[in-house]
């Protein structure tokens, strides 16, 4: 048995490599900061023979999408890559992947939003694309973003569901992590070779995403609501089956940590949730029973693992990445708030948006903040 | 010597009982162009008339695997197809000969949203035939103007006839150095089907643009579809080429157009004929309106007869 390999490198390489343990056919890719490096990787990997797929280096995002989603009905296995505008851009084609039930898998490298102009992370981006009908998972480190994109294979398939993987950019797409990358026999035996139930076959002719009457549309838009619902324990299984073959956990639909004490529950996504955790340890030093509750997965959102997690009487201090415009605060505490309403009603909410366009957010940054919360 | 349309094959990838407007051209054209592909394809279509009458789902009058994709992705979304065919091939997934990609997309889907799109597969070269059927007009939404509305044109956009002529979008490919370039139109379907079998069987990018003259946005009596057709060549309006790896030839009856032998029919009764130009002959200023008519159609067939010449 040939044992794991443990290198250096960056989030967005990690995301190149689990591209090619996923034996993937077609890349569509188009350059956007910080995502760019995912794509030239796979442009070289293909170019070098390392990955036997097509790269199909086309001239826009919205194409990209659209590229990405025929060569799925063709029966391929796709992925693509984009931030911040990149994904704006392609959302009209987001709804094609989604309602077409294609399982296309695509990480967004996060990045604040076109105007005024930045390069470095928050979530708007993808909170953007909450109603697109695609799983988001979120990502805390350079490992995850590499073991998430197999497991959204694995779900989207298995579901015909797109996935997006998301992950902030420069903390994670940048910075060198360790990185274990487990034989590729254990990343085949986890996941097989993709088999269509359906593709676009000229001795099959059939029609996709023609026009409908309302008794057709209806149902099939009621299917997308409740299958998306019915990917959380997918998203369990695959992430259990994944430990069990590789050994490596992120978590499944949450991740925590200290929690299940806690009387005060930090709650945030993707890599400020790494930094949180030391902000946990700061307060649990100065005598505040503190803990993490990280969603993994952000979309279909984990209510019922969250509901169950929460320790009783739980002061809840949502950080989010990204507004909520017309509300106050960011989304991430909007839906928590939606989900916990009438169920836990022991649980208090507060809130902040913090980290916009890559303020950094150390952990005594966030500490401080959630004592200043607490005393709110 | 161009196919009789009595030689053409009996088969037929276009099934009765669709809803496309009687006479319709794009219809009609897309007849032809089965009859030249054979069933072995992959059709990719935009919103357009030609999705609106294809049946509604779970009906398709077309014989082929047809998918229905975001209006300005036609080029984007055929590399796709193209691309993951081939690798799907090269893996030993995919057995046998691959079946043809091909675009069917209307002018608007063509010219105006989808240029950019079809221009980047283009100048990648991808293994696709790209058919604009242009009817001149966004004809699906209720006839508006798109880049392909001919200078004079009334559309609901363009209530007092459109002010600028239309873009020569052929050319416009052939200067994306793709390896096969053609036109046609309906009253033509012999020169349609050798032209279609032809770009079957050349590798990477191929456009074919069919003029479809559609009663319902030029404003004519349904059966005259074909008689439309056949006077858009006559007069000039329409030319009929193809160039096969940049090289321009026209074909019968243009040729004799350009190389003078014969002299295009004036564009009059083409424009009595049709409502969306007749309605100029109301205004004060209608002989300058119908001269710029004119004046376009000389100038491309002058242009065209020069831009052949260059041959390097
Ligand atoms: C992004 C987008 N914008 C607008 C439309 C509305 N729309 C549907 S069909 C159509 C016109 C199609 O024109 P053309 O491509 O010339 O085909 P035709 O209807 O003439 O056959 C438009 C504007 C759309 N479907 N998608
Ligand atoms: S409106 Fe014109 S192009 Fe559309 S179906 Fe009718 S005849 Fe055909
Ligand atoms: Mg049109």
């Amino acid at each position: 048995m040939k044992s794991a390999q443990v290198t250096m490198d960056t989030g967005a390489h990690a995301a190149a490599l689990a591209v090619k343990s996923a034996r993937v056919d077609v890349v569509p890719g188009y350059p956007i900061t910080p995502q760019t490096s995912i794509m030239e990787a796979i442009a070289a990997m293909v170019e070098n023979d390392e990955l036997h797929a097509r790269f199909i280096p086309v001239e826009g995002e919205h194409s990209s999408m659209a590229a990405a989603v025929s060569a799925s009905a063709a029966g391929a296995r796709v992925f693509t890559a984009t931030s911040a505008n990149g994904l704006l851009y392609m959302h009209e084609v987001l709804h094609m992947a989604s309602g077409g039930r294609l399982p296309v898998v695509m990480c967004n490298v996060n990045r604040g939003i076109f105007a005024p102009w930045t390069l470095w992370a928050d979530h708007q981006d993808s909170m953007a694309q909450r109603d697109t009908g695609w799983i988001q998972y979120h990502c805390s480190s350079n490992q995850e973003v590499f073991n998430t994109i197999l497991q959204a294979y694995r779900v989207a398939e298995q579901i015909n569901i797109p996935v997006m993987v998301n992950f902030d950019g420069f903390a994670i797409s940048h910075c060198l992590m360790p990185l274990t990358l487990p034989p590729q026999e254990d990343i085949d035996r986890f996941l097989p070779p993709y088999e269509p139930e359906w593709r676009l076959d000229p001795n099959h002719p059939s029609s996709f995403s023609n026009v409908t009457n309302a008794a057709e549309y209806a149902p099939f838009r009621q299917m997308l609501s409740e299958d998306i619902l019915a990917a959380i324990p997918l998203v369990k299984q695959a992430a259990q089956e994944y430990k069990d073959i590789t050994g490596m956990w992120d978590g499944d639909t949450i991740d925590t940590y200290r929690l299940e004490d806690a009387e005060v529950v930090a709650i945030a996504i993707n890599s400020m949730a790494a930094e949180l955790r030391l902000s946990i340890d700061i307060l649990r030093e100065q005598g505040i029973k503190a803990g993490l509750l990280r969603p993994r997965l952000f979309l279909p959102f984990p209510a019922e693992d969250i509901i169950s997690a929460l320790p009783q009487n739980a002061q809840v201090m949502v950080l989010d990445r990204n507004y909520n415009f017309g509300h106050p605060g960011g989304i991430l505490a909007s839906e928590l708030k939606s989900m916990l309403f009438g169920r836990r009603n022991d649980i208090t909410v507060k809130n902040r948006v913090m980290g916009i366009g890559g303020i950094d957010l150390t952990r005594r940054f966030m500490a401080a903040e959630i004592r200043a919360m607490m005393d709110e | 010597m161009t196919t009789s349309i009595k030689k053409l094959p009996d088969t037929e990838q276009v099934l009765s009982g669709n809803g496309a407007c009687g006479g319709c051209p794009a219809t009609m054209a897309l007849r032809i162009v089965g009859k030249a592909l054979g069933s072995n394809a992959i059709m990719l279509l935009t919103p357009s008339c030609s999705v609106a009458s294809m049946g509604m789902t779970p009906k398709l009058a077309y014989n082929w695997p047809c998918i229905n994709i975001t209006f300005a992705t036609a080029g984007s979304s055929a590399s796709g197809i193209t691309h993951a065919l081939e690798i799907m091939k090269e893996k030993g997934r995919l057995q046998g000969e691959l079946p043809t990609v091909f675009s069917w997309v209307g002018d608007g889907g063509t010219y105006d949203i989808g240029f950019q799109a079809l221009s980047a597969a283009a100048e990648r070269n991808d293994n696709m035939i790209f058919f604009c059927y242009n009817n001149e007009a966004y004809s699906n939404t209720g006839v508006q103007r798109s880049g392909a509305t001919p200078r004079g044109s009334f559309t609901t956009t363009t209530p007092t006839g459109k002010r600028q002529p239309k873009k020569n979008m052929a050319l416009l490919m052939l200067e994306h150095n793709i390896p096969y370039v053609a036109t046609a139109t309906v009253a033509y379907p012999g020169d349609l089907y050798d032209k279609v079998v032809k770009a079957k069987n050349i590798p990477g990018m191929k456009y074919i643009e069919i003029l479809a003259p559609c009663y319902l946005g030029w404003q004519f009596d349904m059966p005259e579809t074909v008689q439309m057709s056949r006077m858009a060549v006559r007069n000039g309006a329409w030319l009929l080429w193809e160039a096969e790896n940049g090289k321009i030839d026209f074909n019968n009856p243009s040729s004799q157009i350009i190389s003078g032998k014969k002299k295009a029919e004036p564009v009059n009764e083409y424009v009595m004929k049709q409502g969306r130009f007749n309605r100029l002959l109301k205004g004060s200023d209608a002989e300058q309106r119908i001269a710029e008519i004119q004046g376009d159609i000389d100038h491309q067939i002058a242009f065209m007869r020069e831009r052949a010449k260059i041959t390097i």
